[in-house]
Formats: C-alpha cells, structure tokens, sequence
C-alpha cells in the first residue's frame, strides 16, 4: 500500500519535473500571474538575455498596484504611468494575455484569477506577490515569488523549490454569529504568531472550514503569508465546484465532471501524517482589531490594547513599546474607545462582491460619522458591477462612502489613496505594517463588517452588538 | 551574479524583530522599473524625516557604521511583501550578508538570487554580535566554503545552509541557464502533462 500523503504532497508529486540529490526538486507551475510591480525587471532580463516566455498560454497579466480609483484611465503620476505601460509592452512583446485598464476583466490579482476560473484544484500558481496564497483557497499550491523567481518561470515555466513542510491548521466547531473569516484568521495569527508558518504551506481543515463560502476561504488563505508560510490552502470540495463551474477558463460539460474526479483525489490521505498540527476553537473567536504594528497584534474588540508587560520577552517589550508609541495608544485602553478617521473597504483579502454586500448590511440606513473619510474600492471591475445591478454601491453612497474604480488602492497606497501621517484606519486589508497605507499611517486591520461599524459610530465597536440595534 | 566565498565586513546591529520588506523599502520606490539604485531608499521612513533630512536617533546615521556590509536584525527578518526590490536595496546599500535568527521564507530565497547570504544563527550567538557591533568598530569574516563565521577574538559559529543555494552563491550562477539545461525534461513533462 502506497504511504497516505496530504493534499500539498500529492499536488507537489505531480509537478516534479526532475529530481536529483542535493538539489531542490524542479517543479513545473500551472499558471504563472503578472503585475506591473514586480514584473518590469524580469522582462528585462529576458530580453537582455536573448530569451523568450516559454508559455505565454500559461501566463497571465494584470494591473492593479498603481491604479488610480477615483477614475481609472488617466494614471497622473509618470513614475505610475511608466510601469504600467511598460507592463503593457512587454505583454504585447513576449504575447501575454494582459487584462489592462480598458478591459472588463480587470482587477485585482488574487481576484480575477479565481472570478475567471484560471484558479483551479490542484495547480501551481506562482505571481510575484506574496498574496498569491489567496488561491490556495480553490485546493491550488499557490506561493509568492521574487523577480528573479518571476524571470525564471517566465523563461522555463519551472522553479527550483525544495519540498515544504506541512502544517495543519485545524479549525473545530462553528464561528459565532457575526464572526467572520476574517477575524479567524487574524485569530489564528495572534495565537501562533506571525512567523509559526515559515517553511511550511499550512492545510486548513475542521467544520469551521468546510462551511466557509469560497470568498471566505479566499480571506482565510490570502492570510497565510501574515503568518509566515508562503501558502496556505483547503482541500476543494461541492463548494468549490459549485463556484468553479461554468467559469470561462475551466473545462465544460462533461469534462468539467471528470476534473471533479479528478480534484476529488486530491483530498488529503486518511492517516496521512503532517510536519506540525494546531488546534482552534471556532467558537473562541471573536471579532478582531489590530492594535499594532503586525497582523500577530490583535485582539477581540472586547479586549484592551496590550502593555508592555504581557510579554516576558525582551525583544517583544520592546516590540510591544514601539508599536504603541507608532500606533498613537496608551497601554492598556479598551480598544473600542479609538476613534478612527478613515475607513477602507477594499483589498484582496476583503473586496469580493459577499465582502461589499456584508458591510453595505451594516451601513443600510445609517451615516458614516462627520469625522471619517470611508471608501469602498472593489476587487475587480466585474464585482463593481454586479455590485451597482444589486445597488449596493447605492447603500454606500448614501451613507456617505465614497464608491471608487476597482484596483489595489489604500491596502499599500501605491496609487493616490493613502491616508496622512498620524491618520488611522479601519482597514478591511491584510497588513498594518508602520507606513503601510502612507508614511506616518496608522492602520488596524478588521473584517469588512468591523470597519463598516466603524465608518459610523467613528470608533471601534462590536459589530455583534451594533447590527442588533434599530436604525435610528 | 558575483561569486561569494569569503568576506570580511563590517557589521551594522539593527537589533529589531519582524522588520517586515515594507520597512527594508517603502512602496513609494517600488514604481521604479530598473533593477538598481534601491540602496538609497533603504530603511527610508527609520532613516529620514518627513522633510529628507537623517533622522540621529536611527543608528544606520550613525557615521561608525559607514562602509558596513554585514547586517544583523532580529529574528523574522524580511517578512511581509515578496517584493525583491528589499534585498536589491540591502545589497545596493553594501551589504553582502544577514545575520538573524530566523528569515522570512520569500526574502531568504530572494536573497540568494542575488547574491547575499542569509545567514540564520541562534538568538544567543546575534545578540552577542549584535552586543560587539553597538559597543565598538566589529568586524566579522564569512567563509561560505566552510559555513563559518568568526572574528578575530575568538568568537566563531558555524551555520548550516542547503547544498544548492550554496553552490549557487559559491559559484554566482545565473540560475536561469543552468535550469535551461534541463529542458529536455521539461519537454517531456509537457508532452505528458500540458
């Protein structure tokens, strides 16, 4: 009897293109996706080098960092401008599919590659961005690369990569009501720490888990990089092929069936054994808010903001005491008592369609507080406008969000939404790292609900609490 | 990419944990679309004021670490974005090697396409270099051959490092090349599977 092997193993087999001792194995990758931020210099060195893309068929671009959201044809920023364009010639050069500015499939990265069922069970998929763990959520191994990672699969459609370790992150019982994805993996991030994942790609499994629509096991994997392993996925189930199916890049018809088949098989072998096991309780979680300077620093909106104490070690006292004296609080303020000024509902971790109709719920028939600057940046041009069918971008509007174009936008303010030094934000996005969304930016990172509630009241508050309340 | 076998520096102490590649070099210089020139953003917020001016307080401002070309940081070093544009503005900076207790997956990797080492030590042996490098003037030297790092007081570790990445870094391949005398197995992978 052949040994059991969890999913990432049995994914990882099939793509050896050559193994030898004392090397890394070849791994041959699926699906390679390209934006314009890490993409320029990989180009460059092909053509510096004489080489070609290998498989422009299995290459697909995007831009999404620099784009503006206030409108999205005219880039005014020429530094912006130059790496989009460039982005644009050098698909039209080496014949890679590009969704650009114009074109209705563009959007985020890590959005359209799922919406267009490019992402499937099974493949490896690669993208100069470290959130390209999102796609993991389809049953994908799905990892970030560097540029120079980007110019070798480009010209061979292979990477050397020595086999991960695996690490199961098991998820029991059910998430209480107005508990989201989001908060569970910020959870999950603040019980093992921001680097508990490093050289592994993590499995996520348990009841929690499998009853997780597709959008929230997309939040759930686009996380995994905050805690350090490089991907992060879910063994595909009826609801993944229930959302694949149909899509405009997966097989059709009856052929569609036999890929289910075949995905099926990719489930993870009874009485496989991984590297490392943890264990949540779903019904533990609360609803999160990052107080500090990484994804690890959070804590349930009950809770108060950490002193410098809660650690015995010295290095995370002082970590501790920096992220205070950056993030502008006081050691041991209930975190509920923080008034925001800006509020963004975007990202690729938060911007999915289910992402917008959630937060518009929260904001039905309510105002954003006088003091707060809120805006809602959908994934894709697609989504917003499935979104204005629904008219939720009315819901928004009315009270008092800005509705923008679709892009990456204030998530790391590459384009022209950042929030001012000493300005803090309720953020639906996936890093609240110093300077983030703007030098001197403070940000903590919540669920699309949270910073909804936040738009209005101007603070912090239990999203649990607030939606049971009347509309006044 | 150059060769690395050995290297005498000296050594800047960042004693900082989880500096994540934002930091290393903020989004604002990620528009550029050459490879070089990184070095001047560097830690750029940690070492300038709003205004562009040298922040004192940062210790990299600090004219005794001038010239400096080995880095140690605390552990999780370069987590957050896999954007290579951190290790190209290390390297352009000067440094050839970090050391650190633990890497970010992506950042180490990025590293060796360059040509740096990532050199990952206990936490008792950084924080006794990082002890030496704030105290006074501290020089290491790096022999990739042997995995060992030493000064000349008596102080030495030895790491451990992958054959294959060490082999990259000894010789300073360009990966691409080598990997391209594979391609008959690609070819078959191909014709089997795609």
């Amino acid at each position: 009897m052949q040994t059991p092997k969890t999913i990432i193993q049995k994914i990882w087999e099939q793509h050896v293109v050559h193994r030898e001792a004392g090397k890394p194995d070849l791994l041959y990758i699926d699906l390679h996706l390209v934006h314009e931020v890490t993409s320029p210099q990989a180009f460059e060195g092909l053509r510096m080098n004489g080489r070609k893309v290998r498989r422009p068929d299995l290459t697909f671009a995007t831009m999404d960092h620099n784009i503006p959201t206030r409108q999205r044809l005219t880039i005014n920023d020429p530094i912006s401008k130059k790496q989009v364009d460039t982005l644009q010639e050098n698909c039209q050069e080496f014949g890679v599919t590009l969704a650009d500015i114009h074109h209705p499939d563009n959007g985020i990265v890590h959005v359209i590659g799922p919406e267009l069922g490019l992402t499937q069970p099974g493949k490896t998929i690669v993208c100069g961005d470290s959130h390209t763990s999102t796609h993991g959520a389809f049953g994908a191994l799905a990892f970030g690369i560097g540029t120079s990672e980007v110019e070798h699969v480009l010209a061979t459609q292979t990477l050397w990569q020595a086999p991960p370790k695996t690490l199961n992150v098991k998820v029991n019982g059910k998430l209480g009501t107005g508990v989201t994805a989001k908060d569970l993996i910020l959870a999950i991030i603040g019980k093992f720490g921001v680097q508990f994942g490093t050289g592994y790609v993590i499995e996520y499994t348990g009841e929690a888990i499998r009853s997780l629509s597709m959008d929230e096991r997309m939040t759930v994997c686009n996380m995994s990089i905050e805690a350090g392993a490089r991907a992060g996925l879910i063994t595909p189930d009826e609801t993944t092929f229930d959302y694949l199916r149909g899509r405009r890049h997966v097989p059709q018809g009856e052929a569609f069936e036999e890929a289910v088949t075949y995905w099926r098989s990719l489930a993870t072998d009874e009485g496989a054994v991984y590297d490392t096991v943890v264990e949540i309780e779903a019904a533990d979680v609360e609803p999160q808010v990052t107080w500090g300077t990484n994804p690890g620093m959070c804590i349930p909106v009950t809770a108060s903001v950490p002193t410098p104490d809660a650690s015995d070690k010295p290095s995370e006292k002082d970590e501790i005491v920096r992220a205070l004296d950056y993030m502008g609080l006081e050691a041991g303020q209930p975190i509920s008592s923080v008034k925001i000024d800006h509020v963004f509902i975007g990202s690729c971790t938060n911007s999915r369609l289910s992402d917008l109709q959630k937060a518009a719920e929260v904001v039905r028939g309510r105002k954003v507080n006088p003091a707060v600057t809120a805006i809602v940046v959908p994934g894709s041009f697609s989504i917003k406008l499935a979104a204005e069918k629904e008219g939720i971008d009315q819901i928004f509007k009315e009270a008092g969000f800005e509705w923008r174009e679709a892009g990456c936008s204030m998530c790391l303010a590459m384009n022209d939404d950042i929030v001012p030094p000493g300005g803090r934000c309720a953020s639906t996005s996936n890093r609240n790292f110093e300077g983030r969304q703007g030098n001197g930016a403070r940000t903590h990172l919540v669920s699309p609900e949270m910073a909804a509630a936040a738009a209005v009241m101007g603070h912090f508050v239990d999203v649990r609490q607030f939606t049971a309340q009347e509309v006044s | 990419m150059e060769p690395l076998r050995t290297h005498q520096g000296l050594v800047y102490p960042l004693n900082r944990s989880n500096i994540d590649t934002d930091q290393i070099i903020p989004k604002q210089f990620l528009k550029r679309i050459e490879r070089s020139g990184f070095g001047q953003f560097l830690f750029y917020h940690w070492r300038f004021d709003d205004a562009g001016n040298p922040r004192p307080d940062f210790s990299l401002n600090d004219p005794k670490y001038k010239g400096a070309s080995i880095l140690v940081a605390g552990e999780n070093f370069g987590c957050g974005s896999s954007r290579e544009h951190a290790p190209w503005a290390v390297q352009d900076f000067g440094f050839k090697i970090v050391i650190a207790p633990s890497f970010a997956d992506i950042f180490k990797n990025n590293c060796v396409k360059n040509g740096i080492l990532a050199i990952q030590a206990s936490e008792d042996q950084v924080q006794t270099i990082m002890k030496n490098a704030e105290a006074r003037e501290y020089c290491l030297t790096v022999n990739l051959e042997d995995q060992v790092v030493s000064d000349n007081e008596g102080f030495s570790l030895s790491f451990d490092i992958a054959p294959y990445p060490k082999e990259m870094l000894l010789n300073g391949w360009d990966e691409i090349g080598v990997t391209l005398t594979y391609e008959d197995k690609i070819e078959q992978y191909e014709l089997l599977y795609k």
